[in-house]
């Protein structure tokens, strides 16, 4: 009896029970809705990663289908005779006149034995369209090289027309009016003759691995490019880097905190907002205009996107520096290490792969930058590969830009070729930042 | 009074005195020390000694200075800004902020011991090679080896890692990164050994064993810990100073400030009635 009447409610008692009850009951009724949010949140999510995945796709198959063609070149292998009375008609194998003789002769009647029937002019100059400007000069460097083939007959293989190499790729619509077409039927016939004689022949484009620039099509590569591309990321490198860093640590380690340093830091942060090609103006401006360094050559390129990627890394290094656990530096402090040593022997080794992160995103960036470039005159038709950070270059997103611009059809796919050369660069720049971090990342 | 009657504060078992009771030398001397940081006074007017080849714990709840005071014997103030000291800190009778010292130099004479355990993500061995490797105590690979084996050693943690010493210091358990912490420190072969709250991230076994460890200490080192736990400092320490925002209340021999306390407010703190 004590029992119940112990447990028997009181009105205050009920009251609370009560509003425990309504709690309960406003949970169970909200939760349906909560779950129902957290789905919607989650196929928002699911949709946004699937739409960027599609762009992306969508952007890598139109490149890659544009690009492919580029990689193949079609190439004819003729029975060239390298006639005396052509080539040297006085017989003094004079250096000379043996490079400036008549190759394009040589080279188009060996074409022209194929087609005894060929007379007129018309139909020759239509034949001889067939033949690249590059078989000539291919030729003409055989020969200079090794004189002793004059009088010879050799099989060579040169390279044909753009227009040729297209319509073997099938490039070339047949159903477009004959006189629309770059290829004409008569031209057709021709190539496919040659072709069931089996002197067409399909191959990988070296040259397009080896070569610079150049207004055929077929004879232009990106190798002047790349090797442009290639100095003038090390010159950015060798400057952004050390300065980046020590700038960084200077002001992250060393630097007292006052109004001074806080406006340095704002405008670092501006910096990195600025436009890129103000930064190829100022270059234009300083480094040539008033330092006199070439133009067009990789040194200016480099200190230009040097500029450009030092707040980059420097804001990346910070952050690294910062995210340096301070119990480290209280560690090597309390021991006596000098705050040189502290940075050098601990917090540097440790922020390093961030820094290494940083840098290598703002190499990646500087890499893919076109604008600052156009105004220091790396945008310059460039046929020798550069040996050199003084000699005159051009980089491969300016070389993209060159032959968007170029109305010849053939550079459509190189194009695209050297979108992806340089889409390759960059994802090797970034799987390399992966290994890296991955590489030097400790635990503290 | 007797110690029965005095106490309500069974738990803590004051050591028993020393046996040679002559006062030690005074190795710090501090006087007059106030500390600011910006415009807010974290420390009043601290004057203190403490003595050679002795644990002395300061007390005090939180907030009250102690770290603060503890921080300015090594210096290790100068690395906030906006940190101000004055008064005088002397270590044998040489001023620390005066320029007769280096800071490095004073470093290295007093080591250090943080609250979190705070190994280099290094390995081992290189844990404790570091600070005589920096200030040229050792250069030859077997001095150094001798080294770390007596630190480890010293610390008591010699059998423990002596299999692994080129495994990560961050890989041990707390306790034994602690004891890593002090190897690390007594390597350098310093004078003063400056710990603060040592144990409060430790689990009750690895306290102990520091504790221990601690008392071992004392022979070659002088030693002043801040702690939180007023069993701890009745345990390891000679003399006990109890801080209270930013003043120094008592100062005495730990068994009299547990028993006989002269200020009401060190009465207060240590039978638990506040902090």
């Amino acid at each position: 009896m004590t029992n119940s009447t112990v447990n028997e409610p009181t009105p205050l008692k009920q009251a609370s029970k009560d509003r425990a009850q309504h709690a309960s009951d406003a949970v169970k009724n909200g939760l349906k809705r909560r779950y129902a949010a957290e789905a919607r949140f989650k196929a928002y999510g699911i949709g946004a990663i699937a739409l960027a995945l599609t762009v992306v796709g969508i952007l890598f198959t139109t490149i890659i289908s544009n690009g492919l063609p580029a990689f193949t070149e079609t190439t004819l292998e003729l029975e060239i005779e390298l006639s005396e009375d052509v080539i040297d008609p006085s017989r003094t194998r004079d250096p000379g006149t043996l490079a400036r003789a008549n190759y394009r002769k040589v080279v188009f009647d060996a074409l022209l034995t194929e087609f005894p029937d060929v007379k007129s002019r018309a139909d020759k100059r239509k034949l001889r369209s067939m033949l690249s400007r590059g078989a000539s000069f291919q030729v003409q460097k055989l020969v200079v090289d090794d004189p002793g083939l004059i009088g010879q007959r050799i099989n060579f293989v040169v390279p044909v027309s753009s227009d040729f190499d297209l319509y073997e790729k099938g490039v070339i619509n047949k159903d477009v009016a004959n006189a629309d077409r770059r290829v004409s039927d008569q031209q057709m016939v021709w190539h496919d003759t040659l072709k069931e004689r089996g002197m067409i022949t399909t191959s990988f484009n070296t040259t397009f691995f080896t070569s610079a620039d150049s207004r055929e099509p077929e004879l232009a590569g990106i190798w002047g490019a790349v090797s442009g591309s290639f100095f003038t990321m090390i010159v950015t490198l060798l400057l952004s880097f050390p300065i980046g860093v020590a700038a960084a640590v200077y002001l992250e380690e060393f630097a007292p905190k006052n109004r001074i340093t806080q406006i340095i830091e704002v405008n670092i942060n501006n910096l990195a907002a600025v436009p890129s090609i103000v930064y190829g103006l100022l270059g234009l401006a300083v480094f040539i205009n008033f330092f006199g360094l070439p133009r067009s050559a990789p040194l200016v390129g480099g200190m230009v996107l040097a500029l450009m990627t030092l707040p980059t890394i420097i804001i990346a290094s910070r952050a690294a520096l910062k995210a340096v656990p301070p119990s480290i530096r209280e560690a090597a402090l309390g021991l006596g290490a000098s705050r040189m040593q502290v940075v050098s022997h601990h917090v540097l080794p440790l922020a390093m792969p961030g820094i290494l992160t940083g840098t290598i995103i703002g190499m990646a960036q500087a890499l893919g930058e076109t604008a600052p470039l156009l105004m220091i005159g790396m945008v310059a038709f460039i046929v020798d590969i550069p040996g050199g950070i003084t000699d005159p270059a051009t980089a491969l997103p300016v070389q993209v830009y060159l032959w968007a611009d170029s109305t010849e059809r053939a550079f459509v796919a190189r194009t695209s070729a050297a979108i992806m050369v340089l889409l390759a660069f960059l994802i090797l720049m970034n799987a390399l930042a992966v290994l890296l971090r991955k590489k030097f990342e400790r635990r503290w | 009074m007797t110690e029965a009657t005095t106490n309500s504060m069974t738990t803590v078992m004051p050591p028993a005195p020393d046996a040679t009771t002559e006062p030690r030398r005074v190795k710090y001397s501090t006087k007059n020390v106030d500390v600011f940081y910006g415009a807010k006074q974290a420390l009043f007017d601290v004057s203190l000694d403490i003595h050679e080849y002795e644990v002395t714990a300061l007390i005090g709840p939180s907030g009250c200075g102690k770290s603060t005071y503890l921080r300015s014997l090594n210096r290790m103030n100068d690395t906030i800004d906006i940190c101000r000291v004055t008064g005088s800190i002397e270590l044998d009778g040489i001023d620390v902020y005066s320029d007769e010292i280096d800071v490095v130099h004073l470093r290295a004479r007093v080591g250090m011991v943080f609250q979190k355990p705070n190994p280099f993500p290094k390995t081992i061995f290189e844990n404790v090679a570091y600070g005589p490797r920096i200030h040229g105590i050792a250069t030859s690979k077997s001095e150094i080896d001798a080294i770390v084996e007596d630190s480890l050693t010293k610390a008591g943690l010699w059998k423990e890692v002596k299999d692994r010493l080129d495994e990560a210091g961050t890989g041990l358990s707390g306790g034994q990164q602690q004891r890593l912490c002090i190897a690390r420190a007594i390597a350098v072969q310093p004078e003063v050994i400056l710990m603060d709250e040592p144990c409060s991230a430790l689990d009750p076994i690895a306290t102990a064993r520091i504790e221990e460890l601690i008392d071992e200490l004392r022979n070659n080192f002088s030693i002043v810990i801040v702690t939180h736990s007023m069993q701890q400092a009745a345990r390891v320490s000679q003399r006990t100073a109890f801080f209270h925002l930013g003043d120094l209340v008592e100062v005495g021999e730990t068994g009299k400030i547990f028993t006989t306390p002269d200020d009401q407010k060190t009465q207060d703190y240590i039978t638990g009635r506040f902090g």
